[in-house]
């Protein structure tokens, strides 16, 4: 009996001292090692006489656990400060500056036709689209506007040959052409894109972007126009109410033609759609020409409908109030940064257009 | 075309205010551009002659006059005219006043360090016509006039319309009458026509050649014998004067008023300078004559002129010549009133790039009845104001008008429109409008004015009735939400896709013109056609782009100038291929310049190299759906990358169309169009060369499968000649055992050192794991060997040991 207890007193003693990792190691092989001093004892446990071998079996293992559970919380320890004493030195200055990023941005006029995509996609309209070289027939003729039409004089049109039968289109309705003799009726579409004049000043480009509409069936009549595009105008400017005043006026390929004006005030030199009583001209439309429909192969005593022509970088200029068309196409980094969006704010319905 | 709200009530008896004749004018279709104010101003505007006039001492172009203004003192203005001359009599605005054009406010200012008291005024700047060469220079008449105000008192505002093609009756006072009479805005008053006594024959002789593209079918004509011409009276240079009109002379203000009141041009000849008779006939090819804006044009084959037995005195309908001109002691005058062909009139004026009033008025179409009726209403205008004796009319013709007819069902109003009106409304509103009505048993038998060339169908009254009846009676019919067919094609989905996935690695997306600078296009053009557009903007826009890099580095360059360094842009659009509809194509195009990285506390610097584009164009590939592991890459790409540094992706080995470029943008390039960069690294995408993945997300979804048997990694290191590429390696190892080997990398390329000249160490690493079961010691042995076999065999490599 006195041989463990002086076992167990004298290594209590030197556990309970201080002691580093390696003496801790040490202790724990001189007691548990393949001849440790605990060890041999239990390997004596067969040579005790059976009277007192369960009394022994029993003092050597309480001892064993007192030992091992000393041993295991010394090396808690002694880990721990280790740990602590590392942290300490690894501190270092959050502050530091991140690794630099680089952000992409989508162009204003993208963004704007995303989302004038998403709202008429809520009505059921798809997206078409055209070659911006067109020929004559499809950007003039077959649209009502015969050679000597003076509404001609009004879309100063780029020529690509000298006879003047290539061209690059002036307006998205050669669009509804394409569309039209592509198709049978009904139709429902809008096509963005690219148009083009050769008019160059503060509030022309050369380039811009228009998007038509195209609503053909039975029975579609005037008042789906001007629901339409209350619709459009509203959720394109995220207001409940708008102020909008249908204006006769004339586009020789849809009679009767229309141009729409919005209303607005200047708040704070902003401009504010909805309010106000100034009138802001943003579209023009009309009822397809029954001649438009029969150069298409359309039936017009069976068939009607309407058509409208919007101006995107204008909607765009409006919504998020840029004022200088021509930076749109200037492409300067800053701003692109400034009026650019994130790519991933795509524009749908359930989230919103817009953030 | 301007009006006033005076002049309107010649034609129409109304109680309203101008507030609401601007509202119903826009309401009607006749938009209301502007309103100028005729304000208390104008009468500051005075009459004054120049008596003395000196060198400026301080500058050479600039004159001091002295100006008399009526007053004792005269006025000392600096003046830079050249034709400011001593005993001109012009127009003086004093300081204080406000010049229209420019909406400025005159001030007593030094120019040059001579104080100028006030303006001598052009007539742009007074908005009277856009003569700006010169101040305005009046007749001796006005000599008696000199202090008095140049305009005259009446406080009606200058309405200005914007009249769209279709209607050239609204370019008259009257026809704008009618249209407000019709939409209830007054009563329409029935001018009474003057009755003149016309005694004599009209002896000129007048005759319409007839031939073939003859672009006059009517000529009507009456002689004035014994006139003498005159300054206006005062109340028809004050209605000319109120519409920004400047009187001449009371023959040729008389031709202007029934032109601006009925839209009836006319012309007035000097009868004695023609010799013998009238000849409307076809232009002979090179045919000269000076026209009466003093220029002298050379006339094409069959362009439609007015013509004596000496030569051309006129082009029909679009401007008179000189030789013919009237002038103050003009005796006997030859007045014309003539129909003339709208398309003959728009070819004739677009060849000699002429535009007049009457050409604008004849080209949308005159109304063919009012041949009689304007040469009346000025004859006897001149008479009342010259004197003299007027001749019969003659009107020679080799074409009748025959009236339109419209059968109208009045049922197809509602359909198109979708509210209605009553028959009697509609009824109302046509009579009002000219239209003779007749009642059929089904539906309305309509008799088309003459003056309207704009209506021939249905649509036509449809529209009428609906512009009259106003636009706001139309109901909004909200629209129903359904969708039968999706929003987009699969093609557009992948643009839209492609254009996110790029800006998100952190390029700025820039829209630029689709035409572009021909040097700049050479660069990129490779055998590509160019693209002329026959009438550009100017000269640098002068062809459409065969790349978009021809754009994107002109904008980089101006971007670098900015200071900025580090930059990445791209453009999603059209490259065009030929000049024929359906040419073109659709590219994504990126450029990078400067550092990747610059330096900084934690990063090293580095350039940005072919790598990041090659890794920004795989990376969009294969979010866009489409796997990397099958790309195949090669050098042959477009003359304008580096020739060494610079590839080409395919989507498999098939090679079938171009999917994308990458590399540096060749060197030659970058130093032609000098450019503050030497690094340029760009990438072209090939939208239409994509193949569209046919999984949908619910066919690939489905199958899921992966393997949790355990995996090894082994490395490999061959040394190869240095033309074989790395891509080739690796195929050859994928194909050992595809469904075994996976994550083929290469983790290090090596030349030099202990390496032969000619050769390199390509450095593999590649991951090991069947689906079936736990690969043992042996099988993966076997492996390795067949790696390093197929790999020494297909190569030529040898494994390093």
């Amino acid at each position: 009996m006195s041989d463990l207890k002086k076992i167990r007193d004298e290594f209590i003693s030197k556990l309970k001292g201080k002691i580093d990792l390696a003496e801790l190691n040490q202790i724990k092989l001189d007691l548990f090692g393949k001849n440790g001093l605990v060890s041999s004892q239990f390997k004596k446990i067969g040579t005790i006489d059976v009277s007192e071998r369960k009394k022994f079996a029993s003092d050597l293992n309480i001892i064993k656990d007192e030992l091992q559970d000393l041993i295991n919380f010394k090396i808690n320890e002694i880990q721990k400060a280790n740990i602590n004493e590392k942290l300490e030195k690894e501190k270092i200055d959050v502050t530091l500056p991140e690794r630099s990023f680089v952000r992409g941005k989508i162009h204003p006029v993208s963004q704007t036709i995303d989302e004038i995509s998403s709202i008429f996609s809520e009505i059921g309209f798809s997206v078409e689209e055209g070659p911006d070289v067109e020929n004559e027939y499809n950007n003039f003729t077959a649209l009502n506007t015969p050679d000597n039409h003076p509404a001609r004089d009004m879309h100063d049109t780029f020529y690509l040959d000298d006879k003047k039968e290539r061209l690059l289109r002036t307006h998205t309705s050669p669009v509804q052409i394409r569309t039209m003799l592509k198709d049978k009726p009904p139709f429902k579409i809008i096509a963005p894109g690219r148009t083009y004049r050769s008019d160059s000043d503060q509030t022309h480009s050369p380039m811009f972007h228009q998007v038509e509409g195209l609503h053909i069936d039975k029975n579609i009549n005037m008042g789906h126009l001007k629901g339409c595009l209350n619709y459009f105008i509203k959720e394109f400017f995220e207001v409940k109410k708008i102020k909008m005043r249908f204006r006769p006026s004339h586009f020789p390929f849809t009679e009767p033609s229309a141009e729409v004006d919005i209303g607005y005030e200047i708040k704070d030199g902003k401009i504010v759609i909805g309010e106000g009583d100034q009138w802001l001209e943003i579209l023009g439309c009309g009822m397809v020409h029954p001649n438009v429909l029969k150069n298409v192969k359309v039936d017009p005593t069976k068939f009607q409908g309407y058509a409208f022509g919007i101006g995107i970088d204008r909607l765009a200029m409006l919504k998020y109030g840029i004022n200088d068309l021509r930076a749109f196409f200037d492409c300067d980094y800053r701003w692109l940064n400034h009026f650019g969006f994130d790519p991933l704010d795509v524009p749908t319905n359930y989230r919103g257009l817009s953030r | 075309m301007k009006i006033t709200f005076d002049w309107l009530k010649d034609h129409l008896k109304t109680n309203l205010k101008e507030k609401n004749l601007l509202e119903k004018l826009t309401n009607i279709g006749l938009e209301v551009e502007s309103v100028e104010s005729l304000s208390s101003d104008n009468q500051l505007f005075k009459v004054a002659k120049i008596i003395k006039i000196e060198k400026h001492p301080n500058a050479d172009r600039l004159k001091v006059c002295d100006v008399n203004i009526g007053e004792k003192e005269l006025k000392k203005v600096v003046c830079g005219a050249t034709n400011a001359n001593e005993g001109l009599i012009t127009i003086y605005a004093p300081p204080g006043a406000t010049i229209p054009k420019t909406n400025t406010k005159l001030e007593i200012v030094k120019i040059r360090g001579v104080t100028s008291y006030g303006m001598l005024c052009s007539e742009s700047e007074l908005n009277l016509s856009d003569e700006s060469d010169g101040i305005t220079e009046l007749s001796k008449k006005y000599e008696k006039n000199i202090g008095k105000s140049y305009f005259s008192k009446s406080k009606s505002n200058i309405i200005d319309l914007s009249i769209t093609p279709n209607r050239p009756d609204c370019l008259g006072v009257k026809g704008i009458a009618r249209d407000l009479a019709a939409s209830g805005f007054g009563r329409l008053i029935v001018s009474k026509e003057k009755q003149i006594k016309l005694k004599t024959k009209q002896t000129l002789k007048v005759k319409i050649n007839k031939e073939k593209g003859q672009g006059c079918s009517a000529f009507g004509s009456c002689l004035i014998k014994n006139v003498k011409n005159n300054e206006s009276p005062q109340w028809l240079k004050d209605k000319l004067i109120s519409v920004g009109q400047k009187p001449i002379s009371a023959i040729v203000d008389v031709t202007n008023y029934v032109m601006l009141d009925i839209n009836r041009p006319l012309h007035a000849y000097d009868a004695d300078k023609i010799e013998k008779g009238i000849i409307v006939r076809n232009s002979k090819s090179g045919e000269e004559f000076t026209a009466l804006d003093n220029k002298i044009y050379k006339l094409e084959k069959g362009m439609c002129v007015i013509s004596d037995n000496k030569g051309v005195l006129g082009l029909g309908g679009i401007i008179g010549g000189t030789r013919t001109a009237t002038e103050f002691d003009t005796k006997n005058i030859l007045l014309e009133s003539a129909y003339f062909d709208p398309r003959s009139i728009r070819n004739t004026a677009k060849k000699l790039n002429l535009d007049t009033d009457a050409k604008f008025r004849f080209e949308r179409g005159i109304d063919p009845l009012s041949i009689e009726t304007g040469l009346k209403k000025a004859a006897s205008l001149i008479q009342e104001i010259c004197g003299g004796e007027v001749s019969k009319i003659d009107i020679q013709k080799i074409e009748s008008y025959k009236t339109k007819t419209i059968n109208f069902d009045v049922n197809s109003f509602e359909n198109i429109v979708g509210f209605k009106i009553s028959e009697k409304e509609m009824k109302r509103i046509l009579t009002d409008l000219g239209f003779i009505i007749k009642k059929e048993k089904n539906f309305l038998k309509l008799k088309v004015p003459s003056w309207r060339p704009d209506i021939s169908q249905q649509i036509d009254i449809i529209e009428e009735l609906v512009r009259i009846s106003g636009y706001d009676k139309i109901k909004t019919l909200d629209p129903i939400k359904e969708r039968s067919k999706s929003t987009l094609t699969k093609t557009q989905r992948l643009f839209h896709f492609l254009q996110r996935a790029i800006a998100s690695k952190g390029y700025l997306e820039t829209i630029t013109w689709s035409f572009t600078d021909q040097s700049y296009n050479d660069h990129f053009r490779e055998t590509n056609k160019e693209v002329k557009i026959v009438n550009p903007i100017s000269s640098e826009l002068g062809v459409l782009r065969n790349s978009i890099f021809s754009n994107l580095i002109m904008y980089m360059s101006k971007n670098l100038d900015r200071g900025f360094k580090d930059l990445s842009i791209f453009e999603i659009g059209p490259v065009f291929t030929g000049s024929n509809p359906g040419e073109q194509k659709i590219v994504v195009c990126g450029l990078s310049a400067g550092k990747k990285s610059r330096l900084s506390w934690i990063d090293k610097e580095r350039n940005i190299d072919l790598f990041d584009a090659k890794r920004d164009v795989v990376q969009t590939l294969n979010e866009a759906g489409y796997n990397s592991d099958q790309f195949f890459i090669d050098s042959k790409t477009p003359n304008y990358y580096h020739p060494g540094k610079s590839g080409r992706i395919f989507l498999d080995h098939s090679k079938d169309k171009v999917a994308a470029c990458f590399g540096e943008i060749h060197p030659n390039i970058l130093k032609k169009i000098d450019i503050k960069t030497d690094n340029l690294i760009g990438f072209e995408i090939f939208l239409e060369n994509l193949k569209l993945p046919r999984q949908t997300f619910k066919d690939q979804k489905l199958k899921f499968s992966v393997s949790d048997f355990q995996k090894s990694e082994r490395d490999f290191a061959f040394v190869v000649n240095k033309d074989v590429e790395a891509q080739e390696l690796i195929s050859v190892i994928s194909n050992v055992n595809p469904n075994l080997i996976s994550n083929i990398k290469v983790f290090d390329v090596y030349e030099g050192g202990n390496i032969p000249d000619n050769q390199k160490s390509i450095a593999i690493s590649i991951t090991i794991q069947s689906s079936e079961k736990t690969l043992n010691d042996k099988d993966l042995e076997k492996i390795n060997n067949s790696i390093i076999e197929a790999v020494e065999n297909k190569t030529g490599a040898k494994i390093r040991s």
